[in-house]
């Protein structure tokens, strides 16, 4: 069992998961965040993998991206970064990215290295289902890495079972049609779609997110689905407080409470 | 060897569908019906007659006398440049259209680099009474300004893309990030053969009708279909997808693709993808394009909008790797000069774009007398602020 399992086994609900891009504000602020969300109370966190070209991102994580390739974060860099992270962190870390960095670094060594580090999850939104189980489960599993598929408005129900069999960890659910940090109302129809999913009783925990940014659009998604993921408002508030990270963690994260 | 998409929609290892979840439900159903749709009978009926009445199909195949006397070869131009909107780019998109509307979309989404893309779609919108929105990156907006005027008048949308190098790869990414956030009543009309399965093949087929109709109008010219050359400049590559198409099982005849080599090669400003490149995936399909070791894309350099893209599409990526197809490169300043040279011997501007496939006949070193054809992509109007400032001497 990895970390992302034991977690869901001991917390059904308000499950909390942070978003930050690593190498953003700072090449090296990622272990000073992760160990901050931590102390914080945040049960899961999700480092973005920098990409020039994000194309399911809204202008706040394109500009987290951006500013992180410039700082000069790259995977290897990052691997070096989330060494010893183990000794400090013991929440669940995922990481979360686009396939084309991973593909260039190799992505055999890609999964080997982040285990290495201690790593539990990946999320690869371009990555085709069919290709996983082709040519990457096995290894996913031969290594107890989860791999966490995204599901959206539009995914038949069919298809959520098909994810859902195929996974192992939790199913990121994508709140409504939009890039990330959309503007996303949670009417009528964000609440039926997340019954939906709710009463398909599936055997993952699910996650909400895009479009979640404070304690309300979060106790939305927590009533019907086991918790939700922030990033967008979570990048916005660090980068308006880049001179006092932890601070800034540590406020952010309270007005959940 | 097979060049055409296989039934998972790759040629050789490249292509694919490389999407997020939230594409899923659109592109799926394209991949399920997009042949169904239109080899049908009156999806056929209706392009065949707007390419004919509409566009003006089919275009000349000119023999351009002074040029095949100065190069010793017999050089045809395709002259896609005397389309309706001034480029082969409006081939794919009356395709598109028709089948936008069989799909029941009400609302157009294109990218635009040069503008001749963003206009051709902007046209066909006006034409069947659709909503057209046309992502467009800033400097692109500024260099070539009079076509996104253009789209203006025929009622179309321009929105700046302001993110990375502002041109239009960015424009793509935009694109993408609408037809996210607008799956159910919006169609992307991707203009060249990138982006997921089935798009680079769908747009291929829809601009083959360049090579079938050069098949008979040499056999009525010379008296055969196959020529011995076919040259092309490839950006994303759809006008040499085209031009390419119905010849790509004819061993005996040479294709020529032509990058962008901006600068120089090797200057760093350049869009020569297939020397510069590696295989990743990028906007969705697996193929050659120009990045960091780290997998980050690098930004390309041309004089002319319509080639300046880091990638090529999975088709050419294939074409390259298998050595059916020949890949040259051409300099901003090799383009000019055959701009000039083509205006000077066969009354004819062409089109930046066009003008880096004429720039090569120079080096073809292929036996004389050989049948060459040139695809003339498209017309020099759009081009007239660089002309201007290029050739200080008008």
């Amino acid at each position: 069992m990895n970390r992302i399992q034991k977690l869901f086994l001991d917390k059904k609900e308000n499950v909390l998961s942070i978003f930050i891009t690593a190498g953003f504000p700072y090449l090296d602020s990622l272990p000073q965040i992760l160990i901050a969300l931590e102390a914080a109370g945040v049960d899961m966190v999700e480092i973005g993998i920098p990409f020039s070209d994000p194309t399911a991102d809204g202008p706040a994580i394109q500009h987290s991206n951006n500013v992180a390739i410039k700082n000069g974060m790259t995977i290897p860099y990052l691997f070096s970064q989330l060494k010893d992270i183990r000794k400090k962190v013991s929440i669940p870390l995922v990481l979360m990215g686009y396939l084309n960095p991973p593909m260039q670094y190799g992505f055999d060594r890609f999964i080997d290295d982040a285990v290495a580090c201690g790593i539990d999850g990946i999320i690869l939104p371009d990555l085709p289902m069919e290709e996983y189980l082709d040519s990457y489960q096995e290894k996913f599993k031969s290594k107890n890495l989860s791999n966490i598929f995204l599901i959206t408005p539009q995914t038949s129900e069919q298809r959520i079972q098909w994810i859902d069999k195929e996974s192992e960890g939790f199913i990121y659910v994508v709140s409504t049609n939009t890039i990330t940090g959309g503007k996303v109302d949670f009417e009528d129809n964000q609440k039926d779609y997340f019954s939906k999913v709710r009463n398909l009783q599936l055997k993952n925990p699910a996650l909400v997110g895009f479009g979640i940014r404070d304690k309300s659009t979060f106790n939305i998604a927590a009533k019907y689905l086991q918790g939700a993921i922030i990033g967008t408002a979570f990048i916005k508030h660090i980068e308006a407080h880049s001179n006092r990270i932890e601070e800034a963690v540590k406020e952010f994260i309270e007005t959940f409470n | 060897m097979a060049f055409q998409v296989d039934k998972r929609g790759f040629y050789g290892p490249y292509g694919g569908a490389y999407i997020p979840e939230m594409l899923h439900q659109n592109i799926d159903y394209l991949q399920r019906n997009y042949l169904e749709i239109i080899n049908s009978e009156d999806f056929i009926k209706e392009m065949d007659a707007l390419l004919k009445d509409y566009i003006g199909r089919p275009t000349p195949l000119y023999f351009a006398k002074r040029l095949s006397q100065k190069y010793g070869y017999k050089i045809y131009l395709k002259r896609e440049d005397l389309c309706h909107t001034g480029a082969h780019k409006v081939n794919n998109t009356i395709g598109q259209i028709l089948l936008a509307k069989r799909l029941g979309k009400t609302r157009i989404i294109a990218e635009t680099g040069a503008g001749q893309h963003g206009v051709a779609t902007a046209t066909v919108c006006a034409l069947m009474d659709m909503k057209c929105i046309v992502y467009m990156g800033e400097v692109d907006i500024e260099r070539q300004a009079p076509n996104v005027k253009r789209m203006r008048m025929l009622g179309a949308e321009v929105r700046p893309a302001t993110s990375g190098s502002k041109t239009l790869k960015d424009a793509t990414n935009e694109a993408m990030r609408d037809w996210i956030s607008h799956p159910d009543d919006t169609h992307y009309i991707i203009g060249s053969v990138v982006g997921p399965h089935p798009f680079p093949d769908m747009v291929a087929r829809f601009q083959s009708i360049i090579s079938k109709e050069i098949r008979w109008q040499l056999q009525e010219k010379e008296g055969r279909e196959n020529p011995d050359y076919v040259i092309a400049c490839v950006g994303g590559g759809s006008n040499a997808a085209g031009a390419f198409y119905h010849f790509l099982d004819e061993k005996d005849v040479h294709l020529v693709a032509v990058e962008a080599a901006g600068h120089g090669v090797n200057s760093g400003m350049s869009a020569a993808t297939t020397i510069l490149g590696k295989p990743g995936v990028l906007h969705g399909s697996k193929t050659l394009f120009m990045q960091t070791l780290d997998g980050q894309v690098v930004e390309p350099h041309s004089i002319s909008a319509g080639l300046d893209y880091p990638g090529i599409g999975p088709i050419h990526a294939w074409l390259f790797e298998s050595g059916r197809a020949q890949f040259m490169s051409a300099t901003d300043q090799e383009a000019l000069d055959s701009v000039m040279e083509l205006s000077r011997l066969e009354g004819i501007i062409p089109a930046l774009e066009s003008a880096h496939a004429l720039a090569k006949l120079k080096e073809l070193n292929a036996p004389s007398d050989s049948i060459v054809i040139v695809n003339l992509s498209g017309r020099g109007d759009k081009d007239l602020d660089t002309y201007i400032r290029e050739f200080k001497n008008l």
